[in-house]
């Protein structure tokens, strides 16, 4: 019984991990908390399924599909919004998400209305893998090694590559990367696009597990961004170990616990962490000077 | 803009007699509205009534104070679910109840405000999301509480004297809002106020100056929720029934919107804020029946996209409202109201 929950939190703490990810990577680079994550990522599921279902693409052809739209989503919210701010307050960076995702969650209402329609996804939600005494069903199974798969790409990005590792010299001082050379806007932009991709991704594997609507990405989100504050929203291990941790935290809570409560746990959960670190579990707390 | 030269102009409330006439004009203005228009206009100034009340709220707190909520719909939950418990359950007449469940919803404001004292930014809006939600949830699993199915409302009243109707509870409406926004404004001005601001400006230089942060960060999330509890306390009335569904993550994003759209840190504005942003989103629900924009929309709705869900569109327009309050005019309304002040006054020079 144990192993079974351990391996079903495990997946969902993945894709808790995933929306994390996109929201710290973003909140370090530009001290964005980006509510509008989830819709992003909604849009470009519904985008996917369109490709899917009306254009009738292969797969392969859909995922590439949409994950160029989420990349363009990411870096037109950058482009035409965020950047058109002056000086914006952490409250304004907040409201201009939300209000992006408002707009997001109206088009995509009115595009394709409010039905419940189930996501043609390639790997079954039923059959199912044996390994050892765990029984995984291939969809998991897709989801923990998708995230993992994304999480070393990320890592090899951050470490490898030159956009990479500008991007860390953005986040660590904006000011000094500019007098090097870096045009920081430009990274800005580029980790929108970045972290929408993650987003989508995250969002493409939440659509099989229930069905795509406009609010699809509510709950999976307010999770990730509780994941992201649990591992203190300044830290990309911290974030993936938030994941993780909430999402067999949860499901351990609703299997011996409470089923009824289960969503309200993760509240909990941040509630006591950030009573005694009110950074998170995995950041350093930052002191502020006057 | 006249300078203010002393403390008792500051807080005096309305300087010019021509202000002083207009106000007048308002009050007499609400007092007979209802006699010259019919039921649906009185709902809906009542609905909008509701809302500046929470905006007045939430203006206290995210807009005075300087903290994140992202949960108002939980407290404006918990004045609705208060008093029509206690009102069916333990036959506490109306005023009562309305005063004792704001007062709760007060009492859970004084909680949410404890993780404040400690958390900024992203954690804060994470938490308040999470009471938020937690609210909802908790109602709608709840038997007592009706569950999924919702509470129907008693009729407003003490004993045998009740009121029903929009037009005759209007004016239990109006009062309360006055008195909210009266009492707002001079708190505001007050000691409480002025600590209250000074925490948003710089929290570390008010302590230094001797405010107390834990007794007035919580007491501004006390006293704003206290406002949203009254103001759901009320809106229970308007409804005539309350399910959990209508207080969602939606609507206190709507109520962060009314302070922005109406000015962060003006009472005035969050009045206008709070009637613009609720207006629109019930205008925007029958978005097809606008003149002109109307049918356009519809045709772009059949050619391209979908019919039924066309008043989704209203989601879209009000977003976009909220990005460009935030590019083009920070201080929403009231910063338009101010210069636009300026402009006209030398005119006619």
């Amino acid at each position: 019984m144990l192993p079974q929950l351990l391996a079903s939190g495990l997946s969902v703490g993945s894709i808790y991990a995933l929306i994390a990810l996109a929201m710290v990577l973003l909140y370090k680079t530009s001290e964005v908390p980006n509510f509008a994550q989830g819709d992003m990522g909604m849009v470009c599921a519904f985008a996917a399924y369109a490709f899917l279902t009306t254009h009738s693409l292969p797969f392969g052809w859909a995922l590439v599909a949409m994950l160029a739209i989420a990349l363009l989503i990411g870096v037109v919210f950058e482009f035409l919004f965020i950047r058109r701010a002056k000086e914006p307050t952490i409250l304004n960076l907040i409201i201009m998400t939300l209000g992006f995702q408002l707009m997001l969650f109206g088009f995509a209402g009115w595009t394709w209305g409010a039905d419940q329609r189930s996501f043609p996804f390639p790997i079954s939600d039923i059959d199912a893998v044996h390994l050892g005494p765990v029984v995984v069903s291939q969809l998991n199974l897709f989801t923990i090694i998708t995230a993992l798969v994304l999480m070393g790409a990320l890592f090899a990005f951050f470490r490898f590559t030159k956009l990479g590792v500008a991007m860390k010299a953005t986040q660590q001082n904006p000011m000094a990367a500019r007098i090097n050379g870096i045009r920081t806007k430009r990274i800005l932009a580029a980790t929108f696009g970045i972290s929408s991709v993650i987003g989508a991704v995250a969002a493409m594997l939440v659509a099989p597990i229930t069905t795509l609507d406009p609010t699809l990405m509510w709950d999976p989100l307010l999770k990730g961004f509780a994941a992201a504050v649990l591992g203190g929203m300044t830290s990309l291990p911290g974030a993936a170990l938030g994941g993780y941790l909430l999402g067999i935290i949860e499901n351990l809570f609703g299997a011996y616990v409470s089923l009824e409560f289960k969503s309200v746990v993760a509240f909990l959960l941040i509630v006591i962490v950030l009573w005694f670190r009110p950074s998170g579990l995995f950041a350093r707390h930052y002191v502020r000077k006057v | 803009m006249d300078m203010k030269r002393d403390y008792y102009e500051d807080v005096q409330f309305l300087k010019e007699p021509v202000q002083k006439v207009w106000f007048v004009v308002l009050i007499l203005a609400l007092a007979v509205l209802p006699v010259f228009v019919q039921n649906y206009t009185v709902y809906v100034v009542n609905y909008l009534a509701i809302n500046v009340m929470v905006a007045l709220g939430m203006n206290i707190v995210v807009g005075y104070t300087g903290q994140v909520s992202l949960g108002h719909a939980g407290f404006v939950a918990i004045g609705a679910y208060g008093t029509v418990l206690l009102m069916t359950e333990l036959a506490v007449p109306f005023p009562l109840a309305l005063l004792l469940a704001a007062f709760i919803a007060a009492g859970f404001g004084f909680l949410l405000g404890l993780p404040a004292l400690r958390l900024e930014g992203p954690y804060l809006a994470i938490a308040t999301l999470g009471f938020g939600l937690a609210v909802t949830q908790i109602i709608g699993r709840w038997s007592l509480f009706g569950g999924r199915m919702g509470l129907l409302v008693p009729d407003m009243g003490v004993g045998s004297w009740t009121l029903s109707g929009d037009k005759e509870i209007y004016y239990v409406i109006i009062t309360t809002t006055v008195v909210l926004g009266l009492g707002a404004r001079t708190l505001m001005k007050s000691r409480v106020g002025r600590a209250f601001q000074a925490i948003r400006d710089s929290d570390i230089a008010a302590e230094t100056l001797g405010i107390n942060l834990a007794y007035y960060k919580t007491l501004s999330f006390a006293v704003s929720a206290f406002y949203a509890g009254m103001a759901g306390g009320l809106f229970a009335f308007v409804l005539g029934f309350i399910n959990p569904d209508q207080f969602t993550f939606i609507l206190s994003i709507l109520f962060l919107a009314m302070v922005v759209v109406g000015g962060l840190g003006s009472t005035l504005g969050s009045v206008l804020g709070g009637i613009t942003v609720a207006y629109l989103s019930l205008r925007m629900e029958v978005i097809q029946e606008l003149p002109l924009l109307g049918p356009v929309l519809e045709m772009i709705s059949e050619e391209f996209l979908t019919v039924s869900g066309l008043p989704n569109v209203g989601w879209v327009f009000m977003g976009l409202v909220l990005i460009l309050v935030v590019v083009f005019e920070p201080l929403g309304l009231y910063g338009l109201w101010l210069r636009t002040k300026k402009y006209w006054k030398t005119w006619p020079f």
